[in-house]
């Protein structure tokens, strides 16, 4: 029965941002890789807004490509407008984000797909799964929490009756899952963008007791180049010098006619038809059950939560250079067609636009997350690795990032290898996957800023020093790129140190910062010691680069002037990375030390087959939450909500009357 | 098995002793001791009982009558299940019944180590830290004051105040990251942000901060009030030998309370002897001169005498008039230029004698000085010592302060956690005025939150845990 032609290491079921990442990350690994998809058009199809980044999520644009990923490079191929957001901002909140093409982010993801070895994209709908019920994780589950482990799954069924055997499968299926579109009243089961829907896979995987939700959300109509008045709206012009997404691509100087976006806003008469009409929104009449992102609101959200406010801002943002189709970012909703109509024209631009495509609200299955493991693996099916929008997150790259994690940890199960979890100090990735499997989500979560407690230490501009040894070490990172990492790493590295140590004459000194216009003894963001520090300069003027740098208003560039022959050329993304390592370096040093504190915790590992229950003093919500989701270190304990401070001393200290026990049990060793 | 744990508690004079228990055997115990228990059990109601053959020695004559509450949890002091039995009599009878519950067969009934009902009730987040620290302070209580502030504390008057600044400061923090996540004007991000927000936040933030900050500061402050109740005030008297150190200790310390020998000075040693002066304990501290400052024989005491006074809260200099400055008042007077003069007061001495120095020859050395013209003998040393008593509850400051109604600092870990929290407060503060970044400023917000926590125990850390594994033995 079982086609040796329909033998994989592993599948991936979808092609969307998550599955392509899986799949190329699997091949690279060596795997031998089938990627389901339900139509060809959905490989990398932006369904939603035509753009990558913005803040937090260029961060993870950078992070995936900084251990291999295909994202950042695809829209380095595709973009059409790039812009570095937040640059009035400390380096930390620096994100970068860029228009894409959607066609062409589309097409070259296909070829990328379709030239990668091992790699086998197949067109079909995958309903069921294959499972060996005989083979049960071993150790887990002393019978509590509901997230009993069924057995190992072995492959796939699609809906033309074929089988498919895979060592791991990888579920990426994003709103396709039991796809339903809400226009008013009119609902059809769809998946987006009027793809065909996979219909029957949620419901086998409700039977096999997983636990399924139904999330919604939005997105804007599309209406017509031509028929848009752009005098009345306001021009945003893309960056003149275009920083790159990808490592690869830092010595490539990009010099294309970057297309522009436009700014209007909608006023009360916008809103007066919004409320008037509120009734008949599928969001308001009942009909949509899934739940929400709240960062990412439709208009008639927006209009009845911010009754105070007279307008709203939108975008209107091409969605390519071969098409004149445009999309009006800010303005998702489920309102009926004809209304959608009466509301978009009282927009200054858009009176007399037609709409090619209405806006729509989609619904679709997604699986609540707390059953998964970190290394995004199932806690109910074994070598079922899960990533995207089924696990509960919003977003493009939030979905990349995850399916590139869950790709590369289906191989590291196959090779028997650790998996990588990534530390929430290490990457926006590993805060992404904690809080997922941690805390759980409500609504289609979005990856923020403020989300991640050492920011500093997660720039944009260092994800590949941060990430790309470790993707080197799990086997995602080329040579090539590993070579190239270890060389720039090297030029920054010295040229740090040169700074550390070289100084001028106090002259030369005084002359610079009079020129830059800086106090002697400015502050600088150096936090130890100021008054010492001060009083050091003003007796002797005895600073050097790297201190002069501290000085906020001094920049790397400007140094040249004081500097000699031995100042190197640097690339661009050098000279910042050098420049924030010396200016930030007090804060990133006290930062290092918070980790360092709570490192504590992180290394303290809880058993997975802890009987919580046994343990006297927890509260009974704390009991049922980690046996639920069995944290894997009491750090990640911590975080769950529902287990307090206390609970968490109470465990602290169980493990150290368990290791106490357990030397004086054992005597010297 | 978790362990059911019992121990006698003596809270104070006229309050009859009580054996507590706490535990899931709680319930089996009180059926196994009180003879006819009820079936159905009432948490909360006092049982007036006899106690069965297994609650009593048949030989003793503590046989009869005994009072049975038992708590549910989390009803109850631990958060456990706990049973409380009294007894009229001595706490001998009681010392029985505990070791009849220790002989009643039922496993895991030990008798409770030292703070363990208190670390249970912490553990059990019925408490947080700075009571169980109370707790701890009132068993070590060694003055009235630091009694008071312990039984403040106990009811929760420091946690309060702290978890207040603290919720101040969450709502800044939440504002500060409202502020990280906001993008720059013009740049659609998908998400709205409440109308408040706008380009005056900023400031807003730095002046409530401010606030906060003051706040921190002011509990600071009442760390000397806590140092000064567990510890005293310490006065130390200088002067050189037989200027009439011995004579104002006397007279403050009342009569008879002092060795008659100029002890000091003769052994070259300080000597401390403890009174109160308003409820205020005072450390009285006499020194020996300073006279052979050259003599290697007597550097010890020498160093001892420099040692009191670095230490000293006031210095209570004396001087005899009657004679010139010599070499000695010299040393001892270039040694008080340095030393804070608000906290100094000069005697002048010997009046009786005749007048050789003035008041405004001291001034002129020591011009913040409180100067008192006296003979330290008969009536003239007791005014002395009552304005000098005058004079130091001057100092302190310390009657406008009511105890029961302040949160004090008592101890060093939460003096430590509270400077930290003010440290990056501060710097959190100074960052956003120099223009610095909020996603590095909120950090500093946020350790300063973290620091105050760990004052509570609700931040999870090492700190904590020293605590509870120090302070509290732990029961294994």
């Amino acid at each position: 029965m079982d086609n040796c032609n329909n033998r994989y290491n592993i599948i991936v079921i979808g092609a969307g941002h998550a599955g392509c990442e899986a799949g190329l990350v699997a091949a690279r690994m060596g795997m031998k890789t089938a990627v389901f998809c339900t139509d060809i058009e959905s490989v990398a199809m932006m369904p939603c807004n035509p753009s990558i980044g913005g803040t937090g999520k260029g961060h993870l644009v950078r992070e995936v490509d900084a251990l291999g990923g295909e994202m950042g490079l695809n829209i380095d191929k595709t973009f059409i407008q790039s812009k570095m957001l937040n640059t009035s901002k400390g380096p930390a909140v620096h994100s970068l984000r860029a228009q894409a093409d959607k066609h062409r982010y589309h097409e070259e993801m296909l070829r990328t797909m379709t030239e990668q070895d091992h790699l086998e994209l197949i067109v079909g709908e995958v309903t069921d799964f294959t499972v060996d019920r005989t083979d049960k994780m071993s150790p887990d589950d002393p019978g509590s929490g509901g997230t009993s482990c069924i057995g190992r799954i072995t492959g796939v069924k699609t809906a033309d009756g074929s089988t498919y055997s895979a060592d791991a499968v990888i579920i990426c299926t994003g709103t396709f899952l039991g796809g339903k579109i809400f226009i008013g009243d009119d609902v059809t089961v769809s998946g987006p963008a009027g793809m065909p829907p996979a219909c029957e896979l949620g419901d086998k995987l409700r039977a096999m007791g997983f636990p399924v939700r139904r999330f919604k959300t939005g997105t804007p109509a599309r209406m017509l180049r031509d028929t848009l008045d752009y005098s009345k709206m306001k021009e945003q012009k893309g960056d003149e010098t275009i920083v790159p997404f990808s490592f690869m691509n830092e010595e490539i100087v990009y010099n294309i006619d970057q297309i522009s976006c436009w700014l209007s806003y909608t006023n009360e008469e916008t809103h007066k038809i919004i409320l008037d009409n509120i009734e008949k929104s599928a969001m308001y009449s009942g009909n949509i059950v899934g739940v929400g992102p709240r960062y990412c609101p439709s208009i008639e959200d927006k209009v009845s939560r911010f009754t105070d406010r007279k307008r709203h801002q939108l975008f209107v943002e091409p969605e390519g250079l071969d098409t004149d189709w445009m999309y009006i970012q800010g303005m998702s909703s489920s309102l009926p067609e004809d209304v959608q109509h009466a509301f978009y024209a009282t927009i200054p631009g858009l009176e007399h636009a037609e709409i090619v495509a209405p806006a729509y609200a989609i619904e679709y299955d997604c699986v609540d997350p707390l059953s998964l493991r970190p290394s995004l693996e199932s806690k109910i099916l074994e070598n079922l690795f899960c990533a995207g929008q089924f696990n509960g997150s919003s977003g493009y790259e939030e979905a990349a990032a995850q399916g590139l994690i869950a790709g590369i940890n289906a191989v590291r199960k196959l090779q028997n290898a650790e998996p990588l979890v990534l530390r929430r100090d290490q990457a926006y990735i590993g805060v992404l996957i904690d809080d997922l499997v941690t805390k759980g989500t409500n609504e289609p979560y979005r990856i923020m800023t403020s989300r991640a407690e050492y920011r500093l230490l997660l720039r944009q501009d260092n994800a590949d020093r941060r990430l790309t040894p470790i993707g080197y070490e799990f086997g995602s990172v080329s040579e090539d790129r590993y070579r190239r990492f270890v060389e720039k790493s090297a030029r920054v590295d010295s040229e740090i140190s040169r700074l550390r140590t070289r100084k001028t004459d106090i002259d030369t000194f005084r002359e610079f910062l009079l020129r830059h216009e800086c106090d002697m003894l400015s502050d600088s963001l150096e936090p130890d010691n100021i008054d010492r520090k001060r009083k050091d300069i003003a007796e002797t003027g005895n600073q050097t680069f790297a201190d002069i740098l501290r000085r906020p208003a001094i920049t790397y560039d400007d140094l040249a002037e004081i500097d000699d022959d031995t100042r190197p050329v640097l690339g661009s993304n050098e000279k910042t990375e050098v420049e924030v390592m010396l200016k930030y370096d007090g804060y990133i040093r006290k930062q290092i030390n918070e980790v360092e504190k709570l490192r504590n915790l992180e290394n303290k590992k809880l058993s997975d087959t802890l009987d919580y229950n046994g343990i006297r003093g927890l509260r009974l919500e704390a009991r049922q939450k980690l046996s639920e989701i069995r944290p894997r270190t009491v750090g990640q304990a911590s975080r769950i909500s529902g287990v307090s401070p206390a609970d968490i001393n109470v465990l602290l200290i169980y493990l150290e009357k368990e290791m106490r026990s357990s030397q004086s049990g054992t005597g010297t060793d | 098995m978790p362990e059911t744990i019992a121990a006698i508690f003596t809270p104070g004079e006229g309050i009859a002793a009580i054996l507590r228990i706490s535990g899931d055997a709680s319930l089996e115990i009180m059926r196994k001791l009180m003879s006819g228990c009820p079936e159905e059990i009432e948490p909360g109601r006092v049982y007036d009982g006899k106690l069965s053959a297994a609650g009593q020695d048949p030989a003793s004559e503590a046989a009869g009558e005994a009072v049975f509450l038992y708590l549910k949890a989390p009803a109850s002091y631990t958060g456990e299940d706990m049973l409380e039995i009294q007894k009229q009599g001595s706490n001998d009878a009681l010392e029985e019944i505990l070791r009849a519950v220790l002989g009643l067969g039922i496993e895991g009934v030990r008798e409770a180590e030292p703070g363990e009902f208190t670390k249970r009730a912490f553990l059990n987040g019925k408490i947080d830290l700075t009571q169980a620290e109370a707790v701890t302070d009132i068993r070590e209580a060694g003055t009235e004051m630091s009694l008071a502030i312990a039984e403040s504390q106990i009811e929760g008057h420091l946690g309060d105040t702290i978890r207040e600044i603290r919720s101040t400061l969450l709502d800044i923090l939440a504002e500060m990251a409202v502020d990280i996540d906001y993008p720059e004007s013009e740049i659609y991000e998908g998400y709205e942000y409440p109308e408040s927000f706008n380009e005056d936040s900023v400031s807003d933030i730095v002046n409530r901060l401010r606030w906060v900050h003051s706040d921190v500061a002011d509990l600071i402050d009442t760390a000397r009030i806590g140092r000064i109740a567990r510890d005293g005030v310490r006065a130390v008297i200088a002067g050189k030998s037989n200027s009439g150190k011995s004579s104002l200790m006397k007279a403050l310390l009342g009569e008879g309370q002092v060795p008659v020998t100029d002890s000091a000075d003769s052994a070259g040693d300080t000597v401390e002897e403890t009174t109160s002066m308003g409820g205020v304990p005072i450390v009285l501290v006499d020194t020996a001169g300073l006279r052979n400052i050259d003599d290697e024989t007597e550097k010890p005491g020498i160093e001892r005498t420099i040692l009191a006074l670095a230490r000293a809260d006031i210095v209570i200099l004396v001087i005899d008039g009657s004679v010139k400055l010599d070499e000695e008042d010299r040393k001892i007077l270039r040694f008080m230029e340095n030393m804070n003069s608000d906290h100094l007061i000069a005697v002048i001495n010997k009046e009786d004698l005749g007048r050789t120095i003035t008041e405004d020859d001291v001034r002129s050395i020591l011009p913040g000085a409180t100067v008192i013209n006296t003979s330290l003998v008969g009536s003239a040393a007791e005014d002395a010592a009552r304005r000098i008593s005058e004079i130091i509850g001057g100092i302190l400051d310390l009657g406008s302060i009511d105890i029961k109604e302040t949160s004090i600092i008592t101890n060093e870990r939460q003096l430590k956690m509270l400077r930290n929290a003010d440290m990056n407060l501060d710097e959190a503060i100074s960052m956003l005025q120099n223009g610095e970044p909020m996603e590095a400023a909120e950090l500093s917000a946020h350790y300063a939150y973290n620091a105050l926590g760990t004052i509570l125990g609700e931040e999870v850390g090492d700190e904590v845990l020293e605590r509870v594994f120090g302070k509290f033995s732990l029961g294994m």
